[in-house]
């Protein structure tokens, strides 16, 4: 598993060619990569604040939640902090499986979990002025499919 | 114990971390002696249900216990991703 916090930009396509490259055995890579969405007051800035220590600990206990629930070659997760602009690539996930459904499954929970328990806070400025993101309740409730049943 | 906040908590109150002295028992404890010191704690924290709190880097309820803790943060629900 490898976890990165990192101010600057990564590059999406090296970095999932090297994760297949290291998935001997391995039958289905699932990617995934978030990016900074336009709003319609015209976004200029996303500044994005985390907890330094607490994010790495918590995207790793997250990734290993995903290794225990499904059976994973590797789990890579890359998330970015401080300013971005639109159209730049705030974060990405690859998981790797012997088979497809392990990977897409591990990729989606990874993903919900990390947009509310991962210690980031997003604040966005805009030509109307500048204001933090609020947490969306269906965030929150994208977690209860995971724990019910 | 370390007191750290987070986005719109630190900028309510003005700094993103300070020496706290308490002999607080629990989370709750803490932000009621937050509270009173000054207008701009009790304006941070005036509803707990707009925030999360981690005691040394992990998430806990509002009830969790403090004893041995040296790091609390507050901040409010997280937006990764």
């Amino acid at each position: 598993m490898e976890i990165r916090v990192q101010q600057q930009p990564f590059a999406f396509g090296a970095e999932a060619e090297a994760f297949v490259a290291r998935q001997a055995g391995m039958g289905a890579v699932v990617t995934f990569s978030g990016i900074v969405r336009d709003v319609a007051a015209g976004l200029e800035v996303m500044e994005i604040e985390h907890y330094p220590g607490m994010t790495e600990n918590a995207l790793s206990e997250i990734g290993r939640e995903a290794q225990r629930r499904w059976q994973l070659g590797d789990v890579l997760i890359i998330h970015r902090y401080g300013p971005m602009r639109p159209e730049e690539m705030i974060m990405m996930v690859a998981t790797s499986a012997p088979h497809r459904k392990d990977a897409f499954a591990a990729a989606d929970f990874l993903m919900d979990y990390l947009k509310s328990r991962a210690p980031f806070w997003k604040k966005e400025k805009t030509r109307a002025g500048t204001g933090w993101v609020a947490a969306r309740e269906e965030d929150e409730q994208a977690l209860e499919r995971w724990t019910s049943g | 114990m370390q007191v750290l906040y987070f986005a719109w908590v630190r900028e309510r109150i003005g700094l993103p971390r300070e020496e706290v002295e308490s002999s607080a028992a629990t989370v709750m404890d803490l932000v009621e002696e937050l509270r009173a010191r000054e207008p701009r704690y009790a304006a941070a924290f005036a509803d707990v249900t707009a925030l999360r709190v981690a005691v040394d880097q992990s998430l806990v309820d509002f009830d969790a216990p403090l004893s041995g803790a040296r790091e609390v943060a507050f901040f409010p629900p997280m937006t990764g991703g």
